[in-house]
């Protein structure tokens, strides 16, 4: 797994706020994004106006309660939800601009995800759930397979790769869909309650994992939790109550 | 890994699965069965000769024609043979054992007939006695008849008690000849009547016509008719083609109604099919919203729900082609009175794969799209 490019964000504009974390080249520009939803005739506001920055290599954690928008805001990162307006750069490409056929090929290649309850494939095997994002490539089965079995080793479940979902614990099952996210070396990884599922010791397995993608491999991780034991692992926390950050950029 | 995620998917709720395929394979075997009822209904038909015509009573075919036609008919240009038949409509020991008996003039019915396949020396023992028989293989097993045994058959047309004696016992040389029936001679049923019935000595039911140009058939048809007009008895002479399909016409309303059915039961199992496959799909929105968000595109979701749906109605459509044959067997052996020949043709089992494949595709054109179209924060949200 190699560390993804630093390619150059195009810079802020003037009078917005942002900021990263360390100083370095920001992978994710995020500007004026806001997103609402319809409740029939009604339309709720769920982010508003929201620019910042996620550094190249950062390690973010997205905080706030329930029904603050972080889950939203977190989908608009990763292309899987598209805002009302504003912008969001990642690695140097609008994906707010890109078609639904563009943001898909995009998320293969950029984008690792880590649910809440994992969402594996319940009739693959720990191996062929890793082996799945390889398919949108054109790596041989052979290379896929090799490539899937290095994955779960670096998660530790060397021992496992034949089991399905089914026979594994929450915390084995997180740590496939782990090794599914990094499979693709993507970009980004982005997290959403990645421990909400799992019993404390397991959560801390999975944080550690995390921190290790983060700090070995350089991984940029986008997570969102509510749960402060999880939110110490990240660089940079950022908090967000009724669709706006709340906190200091800085 | 689309054709393993397929299998898989396919089986995952085996019961579910099990049932649908149940139902998939019943309603093929249903479709195939019915399919051949109704081509068997037309097997006479198509067991026809285009060189054959078939003369008749103009008015209805319960009235006989004069044996003196024969000698008129033959001299008709392009007729090169004649011969003729009695329908006799004898019963068997009891009404529950029909089968269709003929008083023929032997030696020319035969030889307008080469599909009945009679051994020489068989034929010889039949011209040599007058109250001789020639049966039908599956007839002969039908009641265990063997050369040599006496047959009696109660007359209803003709009444009386008519013993027989067979001396052959004809097979048929295509799949689709009749093995079904049974001659004996006219000159026996005509010598019975003379002594008997002296008015209906002398009359035939049909001529049958050997021509030498089946696309003559009409103009031969039209001159053979032409020299009866204005008589008593006035003919009407079609290819046996013609002849048969007169029959199937009477019952049409039933072969509709068969064919209706036919393709109800389709309809049903595909109703099924596509609640299956729309509970598969609203099942998995979970799954296809994170196959889309992985990067897998609609068309890859698409042929996912194609793939399972074509999967479950393709196997079951092989299972009822499959189980088609010996239950058309069994169904056969029940129903030998009334389908001489019942097999399993090889356009029935077209049919059959062509509305498995319908029922699949059909069936998850709905659950297809709403897959490939699933909202992938939606469909996440969906297993929260």
């Amino acid at each position: 797994m190699s560390k993804p490019g630093t390619e150059s964000a195009p810079a802020p504009s003037a009078g917005q706020t942002h900021a990263m974390s360390d100083g370095n080249t920001p992978l994710v520009v995020i500007r004026a994004l806001r997103k609402s939803y319809r409740r029939g005739a009604q339309v709720v506001p769920v982010l508003e106006d929201i620019s910042f920055d996620i550094g190249q290599g950062e390690f973010l954690g997205l905080m706030g309660p329930s029904g603050s928008g972080k889950t939203t805001l977190l989908n608009l990162i990763a292309g899987i939800d598209k805002p009302d307006s504003g912008s969001i750069e990642v690695d140097g490409i609008d994906i707010t601009r890109l078609d639904e056929e563009a943001l898909a090929a995009w998320r293969a290649r950029h984008v690792g995800f880590i649910f809440q309850f994992y969402n594996l494939m319940p009739v693959l095997t720990a191996l062929e759930n890793v082996e799945l994002p390889l398919t949108l490539t054109g790596l041989s089965r052979r290379e896929r397979r090799e490539r899937a079995a290095l994955a779960l080793s670096m998660v530790g479940l060397a021992d496992r790769m034949d089991h399905y979902p089914g026979q594994l614990s929450g915390g084995q099952q997180q740590r496939v869909a782990i090794a599914r996210a990094i499979i693709t070396d993507p970009t980004l990884i982005v997290a959403d309650e990645p421990t909400g599922d799992l019993d404390r010791h397991s959560g801390e397995e999975i944080l550690d994992l995390l921190e290790r993608l983060n700090q070995e491999l350089g991984k940029t991780i986008v997570m969102v939790t509510h749960d402060p034991k999880a939110a110490e692992r990240a660089h940079r926390l950022r908090h967000l109550d009724k669709g706006v950050l709340t906190d200091d950029p800085a | 890994m689309l054709l393993k995620l397929i299998v898989k998917n396919a089986f995952r709720h085996r019961l579910r699965t099990g049932l649908t395929l149940l139902g998939v394979t019943v309603a093929v075997l249903a479709f195939g069965l019915l399919q051949t009822v109704v081509g068997a209904w037309f097997a006479a038909a198509d067991a026809t000769s285009r060189t054959r015509l078939v003369t008749r009573n103009a008015i209805s075919l319960v009235f006989p024609l004069p044996l003196s036609y024969l000698q008129k008919i033959r001299a008709v240009p392009g007729v090169m043979q004649v011969s003729h038949s009695n329908w006799f409509g004898g019963v068997y020991v009891s009404e529950r054992n029909f089968f269709p008996q003929f008083a023929v003039d032997a030696q020319s019915y035969f030889r307008l007939y080469p599909e009945f396949l009679v051994e020489p020396g068989e034929m010889q023992a039949f011209l040599r006695d007058r109250q001789g028989a020639v049966v039908g293989r599956r007839l002969a097993q039908r009641f265990g008849w063997r050369l040599g045994d006496t047959v009696s058959l109660r007359g209803t047309i003709w009444p009386g008690t008519w013993r027989f004696t067979i001396r052959g016992i004809y097979r048929g040389a295509e799949a689709g000849t009749d093995e079904g029936l049974f001659f004996f001679h006219w000159r026996y049923l005509n010598e019975t009547a003379q002594r008997n019935y002296p008015r209906r000595a002398n009359t035939v039911g049909v001529f049958i016509l050997g021509i030498d140009d089946a696309s003559r058939a009409a103009a031969i048809s039209s001159a053979v008719d032409a020299l009866f007009r204005n008589s008593l008895a006035e003919t009407r002479t079609e290819t046996e083609k013609a002849f048969q399909l007169s029959f199937v016409s009477m019952t049409e309303a039933i072969l509709l109604a068969i064919q209706a059915v036919s393709y109800v039961v389709i309809v049903i199992i595909l109703a099924v099919m596509a609640n299956t496959m729309a509970m598969t799909a609203r099942e998995r929105l979970a799954e296809y919203a994170t196959l889309k968000a992985l990067g897998f595109g609609p068309g890859f979701v698409r042929l996912l729900v194609y793939g399972e749906s074509l999967a479950i109605a393709l196997l079951g459509g092989a299972l009822g082609m499959l189980l088609s044959f010996p239950a058309a067997e069994a169904f056969g052996a029940q129903l030998a009175s009334l389908f001489p020949v019942f097999s399993i043709r090889p356009e029935t089992l077209g049919l059959q794969a062509l509305a498995a494949l319908l029922v699949g595709l059909i069936a998850a054109l709905v659950p297809a799209e709403k897959g490939a179209r699933v909202n992938i924060v939606a469909g996440l949200r969906s297993v929260a």
